[in-house]
C-alpha cells in the first residue's frame, strides 16, 4: 500500500518583548529560579492582568507577513486545567476570537518549485512556567520566570506531505518572525519550539487518519526525525492490523523516537471561555496601517533582491536571505569587499562552518562583519591567496585582529614578485626529474592536468605565500619549454 | 461619639473637638468590648489603626490634611492588605498574608483613612447570609439571632452596631445592597468599573464590585470619592472622570420620575416590606417626583443565568488555590492529584465547593453552549431591559429583599432558598449598573431596604435622591436595641 502523511505543525515563537503578556516582570533568560516573577505571574489573589500592547503589535507585524486576515476585535479566553506550573490554574489564550486569522506562506521544496502552506490563525497566549524534576529527589521544583512569557501560536493547516516540508514551513516561518524581530528564535531556549501533528491515509484518499500530536520539538533536525518516525511508527501500526490512537507523544531526541504521553481519553476538559479580567482587543485599519509601516524587508523580498542586486543564486539568495542577522552580515561582508559571490561563498562556507562546529549565532560571530569583509578586500588585490586567507580567518576567529594585523605578523604577505617565483619554480623542476619526463611525454592537452603537482611544490616551498595564478603561468612556460 | 456619621465625625476633627487618635481608640475599644456579640471582624488592627490615627493627627496639625484624613473604616476582609492577613473568611487563605494592598486600601491610606480592622464576610463572597465563613457566622445587630445578609454581612454588621462609621463591602449578586438592608445601613454598588477590583479578591470578575456601606448616603458619597477612578492594574476598570459625589446631593427632587417595576413587586413579596417600599415612593411624590409603572420582563431570567456565570467564572478565579504556592496545603499529600484534591476539599467550605461544581459543569463541553452562552444572552436581555426603561425614567425603585433578615440556619440547608433572597439585586450586576439601599422603613423590629437602581455612572444622581430621602426621613438614623 502506498501511504500518504498529512502534517501540520503548531509553532510556539516566544515574542520578544521586554516585560510579560500580563505583567511587568522581565522575559529575559536564565535567572535564577523565581526571580522574575512578579505578584500576577505567581496567581496571588486579587492580582490582575494588564495586557502588553507590544505583543500585539508583534502578532500584528505576523499577520501582515503572511498575508493574513487580522482580527478586528480579537479575545482572551482562559483555558482551565491544573498543573504545577500553571498558576492561576488556567492558561490565557485566545480560542474563538484570535488575533491573525487565515494567511500563507510559500516554501521552497528540493526541485525548486514553491508550495503554498496555509496558515489557520495565530493567536497569542501566556507561556506557563516549568517543573524541574531532576534537582529535588521526590520532589519536584517550579520556577516560574517563564510563567506569563508571551507566546505566538502559529497553526499551519494540514496542508504538509512530507517531513522535508515541514522542516521548510519551520525555517520560513522561523525565518519570518526573527526577520520581523519578533521573535530571537533560539530554539536551544525554547523561543521557538514545534508541535507535530501527523497522520496517514492510503495515497489518493481524501479523508484523514487519525492524527497523533508530538509536543515540544525544539530543533529542526528533530522535526525532521520525529515526523519520519512517526510516520514510520503508524505504518507499521496499521500495516500490522492495528489501529492508531489519538494521542499526545513525546520526541525522545536521546533514542530517536516519539513515545505514548497522554491519550484523549485522559486529555483534559479546558473549558474554555471569555477571560472576563480583560477586555476584547480592538484595532482599526488606521492602527494596521501603522504597524505595516514598521514592517522591515521580509525574507521573500529580500531573496528576490539578492538575485537582482547581488547577482547570487536562487540557492544562494535563499540560504542568505532566510535570517535576517545572516542576511545583514552578508550585505556588511559584501559591501566591504565589493565582491558578493566572493562574500557568499565565505559566509556560506568557512563561517558558516565555524559557526556550527562552535554551535555560535551569527550575532555572537566572534569575526564580525567587518573583519571579514577586511580580509575578502586583501584576497581581491592579490595581497593573499584564497588558501593563506582560511588561515588568517582561523587565526581571526580565535585571537581576534584585522586581516593586514594578521598577515603582517605572520607574514602570510603573498609573494607576486614574479623572478622570486621563477627562482623557486626552477627549484622544484630540477628536482623532479620523474614528474617532468611524465610531463614531458603526456599528450599536450592532458598536460594541464599534470601540473598539480607541480603547483603543490611550489606552493609548499613558498610557505603558501606565493600567488597562485603567478605560480601557474610561470610553471607552464618554463614546463612547455621542456617539452620542445 | 459612636452616633456621628463620617461627615459629623470630620467636622469633629476638623473643629478640633477629638482627635483621630482618640477617636481611633474609642472605637477600637469599643470592638473589643462589643464585637464578640456580632462577631463582625475577623482581625483587628489596632496597631495600624493608632499610628495611621496618628500620622493623621500630625498631618492635621501640619495643614495637610484632606478631606478622610483621620476618619476610621473597616474594610472587608476580601480587599488585600499589605502585611495583613486577607482570609477571604476562609480557611484556605487563614495564612495568607498579601506583599501589596488593593487599590482601594491604598486609595484610603493615600487620603489618610484609619483602618480598624478586617469584616467578616461570606467565604469568597459565595453567600447571603455570612453563614459560610470559616470564622463564624456574623450576627444582625438588630436580632442576634438572624443574619445580618451577605456577603459583606461583617460590614453591614460593624457599621450597624457603631464598630465602625462606614466600611467597603463587595457585591457580586447583591452582597453590598442586600446586608445593608437586612442591617438598616445605606450600601451603594457602583456602576461596574467605577472602583478598581485590583486587590480584591475575585469571586465572578464581570459581576465583582467593590462600593461603600455607611449610614448615610452622604456618608456614602464621602467613601466613594476616596474609592472610585480608573486604575491602570484593573483593565476593566472605567477612564470615566470622578466628580464630587457630594456635589449633587442638596439637589431638590421636583421633576424626578421614578420607575417602579412590576415584576419587583410580586405576590409572593412580604407585605411588610412591600408596604414599607410603597410608603417610601409616597415620600418621593411628597417631594416632587413623579412615578410610573415599568416593567423589566426578564426579571425572573436573573437567577438563573447569574448561577451560571457566577459560577463558571469562579470556579476558574478559584483555580489558583491549588495548594502549591500559598494558602491552605493538605498535610503529607502524596502524589499531585491527592495534594489538590484534600487541599481544596479541605481548604473550601461546602457553599463555595458547590458553586465550584455547578461552574465546571457549565463550563463543560458539550454544555458550554447550552449553560453558558445562553446565560450571556439572557445578560443582554437584562441589560436591554434596563437600558429601555431608563430611557423613560431617572431611576428604578423596588424593595431591596424579599424578606427582612432571616433566622440563623433557617435558609442554610436550602441554597435555592438562599439563592432568591438575591431576586432583586442580582439583575443589576449583570447589567452592570450601580444602585444603592437604604433603610425605608421596619417590619418586626427589622430594618426593610428600598432600592435604587440609576442608569450608568449616574451615582451622583442616587446619592441625591437618597440623601434628600433621608433630609426628609429618619429611618436610617434607627439604632438596634441596646446600642
Amino acid at each position: 500500500m502506498q501511504w500518504e502523511a498529512v502534517i501540520g505543525l503548531e509553532i510556539h515563537a516566544q515574542l520578544s518583548t521586554k516585560s510579560k503578556i500580563f505583567s511587568g516582570a522581565s522575559t529575559a533568560f536564565g535567572a535564577e529560579p523565581n526571580t522574575q516573577a512578579c505578584a500576577v505571574d505567581l496567581a496571588l489573589p486579587g492580582t490582575l492582568p494588564v495586557f502588553n500592547e507590544e505583543a500585539l503589535r508583534n502578532a500584528v507585524k505576523f499577520g501582515l507577513a503572511i498575508d493574513a486576515e487580522i482580527g478586528r476585535t480579537s479575545v482572551f479566553d482562559r483555558k482551565n486545567y491544573f498543573y504545577p506550573d500553571l498558576p492561576k490554574g488556567y492558561q490565557t489564550s485566545q480560542l474563538f476570537h484570535p488575533i491573525v486569522g487565515i494567511g500563507h506562506v510559500d516554501i521552497t521544496q528540493d526541485d525548486g518549485t514553491t508550495k503554498r502552506v496555509g496558515v489557520t490563525r495565530a493567536h497569542l497566549e501566556e507561556d506557563a512556567g516549568k517543573s524541574l524534576h531532576d534537582e529535588f529527589p521526590g520532589m519536584t521544583g517550579i520556577d516560574l520566570n517563564r510563567a506569563g512569557t508571551p507566546l505566538l501560536e502559529i497553526v499551519s493547516e494540514p496542508d504538509i506531505r512530507s517531513a522535508k516540508e515541514a522542516v521548510a514551513y519551520a525555517r520560513n516561518i522561523h525565518s519570518l518572525v526573527t526577520s520581523l524581530g519578533i521573535c530571537d528564535g533560539n530554539m536551544a531556549e525554547g523561543s521557538f519550539r514545534c508541535d507535530c501533528n501527523v497522520s496517514i491515509r492510503p495515497k489518493g484518499q481524501e479523508e484523514f487518519g487519525t492524527r497523533t500530536e508530538t509536543k515540544n520539538i525544539n530543533s529542526f533536525r528533530f522535526i525532521e526525525r520525529a515526523i519520519i518516525g512517526e510516520i514510520e511508527r503508524q505504518i507499521d501500526v496499521i500495516e500490522d492490523g492495528g489501529r492508531i490512537v489519538q494521542e499526545t507523544r513525546l520526541y525522545d531526541a536521546n533514542k530517536n523516537e516519539t513515545r505514548s504521553m497522554r491519550s484523549k481519553e485522559e486529555a483534559n476538559d479546558y473549558r474554555y471561555f471569555p477571560c472576563p479580567d480583560l477586555l476584547p482587543i480592538v484595532i482599526d485599519e488606521e492602527y494596521i496601517e501603522a504597524v505595516r509601516a514598521t514592517l522591515p524587508e521580509l525574507p521573500d523580498a529580500r531573496k528576490a533582491r539578492f538575485i537582482e542586486q547581488h547577482g547570487l543564486s536562487s540557492y544562494d539568495a535563499m540560504v542568505l536571505s532566510a535570517d535576517r542577522n545572516l542576511a545583514e552580515y552578508f550585505e556588511t561582508v559584501a559591501t566591504a569587499c565589493t565582491d558578493a559571490k566572493l562574500s557568499a561563498n565565505w559566509v556560506m562556507g568557512e563561517l558558516s562552518k565555524l559557526l556550527n562546529q562552535n554551535d555560535t549565532a551569527i550575532t555572537d560571530s566572534p569575526v564580525s562583519a567587518d573583519q571579514l569583509g577586511g580580509l575578502l578586500v586583501r584576497i581581491k588585490d592579490d595581497t593573499i591567496s584564497g588558501k593563506i586567507a582560511k588561515q588568517v580567518f582561523e587565526v581571526m576567529w580565535s585571537d581576534g585582529g584585522s586581516a593586514d594585523e594578521i598577515i603582517d605578523a605572520k607574514g602570510l604577505k603573498q609573494v607576486t614578485d614574479t623572478g622570486a617565483i621563477e627562482g623557486i619554480v626552477d627549484d622544484v623542476i630540477a628536482n623532479a626529474d620523474k614528474q617532468v619526463a611524465q610531463y614531458q611525454a603526456a599528450e599536450p592537452d592532458k598536460r594541464g592536468k599534470m601540473l598539480g603537482f607541480f603547483m603543490g611544490q611550489v606552493m609548499k616551498a613558498s610557505g603558501g605565500k606565493a600567488n597562485p595564478g603567478a605560480v601557474t603561468s610561470i610553471l607552464k612556460q618554463k614546463l612547455d619549454a621542456l617539452c620542445d | 461619639m459612636f452616633d456621628k456619621t463620617l461627615a459629623e465625625l470630620a467636622s469633629g476633627l476638623e473643629n478640633g473637638d477629638f482627635s483621630s487618635v482618640e477617636l481611633t481608640q474609642a472605637y477600637l475599644d469599643r470592638i473589643h468590648a462589643e464585637d464578640s456579640k456580632y462577631n463582625s471582624y475577623i482581625t483587628v488592627t489596632d496597631e495600624i489603626a493608632l499610628s495611621q490615627a496618628k500620622a493623621a493627627d500630625e498631618a492635621r496639625a501640619a495643614g495637610t490634611a484632606g478631606p478622610f484624613t483621620g476618619l476610621p473604616i473597616a474594610q472587608k476582609d476580601i480587599f488585600c492588605t499589605d502585611g495583613v492577613r486577607t482570609s477571604c473568611a476562609s480557611k484556605m487563605l487563614d495564612n495568607f498574608i498579601a506583599p501589596y494592598n488593593a487599590t482601594v486600601v491604598d486609595k484610603f491610606n493615600t487620603a489618610g483613612a484609619v483602618m480598624l480592622g478586617k469584616t467578616n464576610m461570606d467565604e469568597f463572597a459565595m453567600g447571603s447570609s455570612n453563614e459560610s465563613s470559616f470564622y463564624g457566622p456574623s450576627r444582625n445587630p438588630w436580632n442576634t439571632d438572624c443574619v445580618p445578609g451577605g456577603s459583606s454581612g461583617g460590614s453591614a454588621a460593624a457599621v450597624a452596631a457603631r464598630l465602625a462609621p462606614a466600611a467597603t463591602g463587595t457585591d457580586t449578586g447583591g452582597s453590598i445592597r442586600q446586608p445593608a438592608a437586612l442591617c438598616g445601613i445605606t450600601g451603594l454598588k457602583p456602576t461596574y468599573g467605577r472602583v478598581s477590583r485590583f486587590g480584591m479578591i475575585a469571586f465572578a470578575s464581570s459581576l465583582d464590585q467593590g462600593g461603600p456601606m455607611a449610614r448615610t448616603a452622604e456618608d456614602a458619597a464621602l467613601m466613594l470619592n476616596v474609592m472610585a477612578g480608573f486604575d491602570p492594574r484593573d483593565s476593566t476598570s472605567m477612564q470615566q472622570a470622578v466628580p464630587d459625589f457630594t456635589a449633587d446631593l442638596a439637589l431638590p427632587l421636583k421633576g424626578l420620575t421614578i420607575g417602579l417595576p412590576k415584576e419587583y413587586f410580586p405576590d409572593d413579596l412580604s407585605p411588610a416590606i412591600a408596604l414599607q417600599v410603597q410608603n417610601a415612593v409616597k415620600e418621593y411624590e411628597a417631594l416632587g417626583a413623579t412615578v410610573k409603572e415599568v416593567s423589566l420582563p426578564n426579571t425572573a431570567l436573573a437567577i438563573p443565568a447569574y448561577y451560571i456565570i457566577a459560577p463558571a467564572e469562579a470556579s476558574s478565579n478559584l483555580s489558583r488555590f491549588d495548594g502549591v504556592r500559598y494558602g491552605y496545603r493538605c498535610d503529607e499529600p502524596v502524589n499531585l492529584e491527592d495534594l489538590y484534591k484534600r487541599s481544596r476539599g479541605e481548604g473550601f467550605g461546602p457553599e463555595v465547593q458547590r458553586r465550584i461544581m455547578v461552574g465546571t459543569y457549565a463550563l463543560s463541553e458539550g454544555f458550554y453552549d447550552a449553560y453558558y452562552k445562553k446565560a450571556q444572552q439572557i445578560r443582554r436581555l437584562i441589560k436591554q431591559d434596563f437600558v429601555n426603561v431608563l430611557n423613560e425614567v431617572d431611576v428604578i425603585m423596588g424593595p431591596t429583599t424579599p424578606h427582612p433578615a432571616f433566622k440563623l440556619g433557617e435558609k442554610s440547608s436550602d441554597p435555592i432558598a438562599m439563592y432568591m433572597e438575591d431576586i432583586f439585586t442580582i439583575a443589576l450586576n449583570l447589567a452592570g449598573l450601580p444602585g444603592m439601599s437604604v433603610p425605608c422603613g421596619q417590619t418586626d423590629g427589622l430594618p426593610v431596604g428600598l432600592q435604587i437602581i440609576g442608569n450608568y455612572f449616574a451615582e451622583q444622581k442616587l446619592l441625591n435622591v437618597a440623601h434628600q430621602f433621608q433630609l426628609a426621613t429618619d429611618w436610617h438614623k434607627q439604632t438596634p436595641d441596646g446600642i
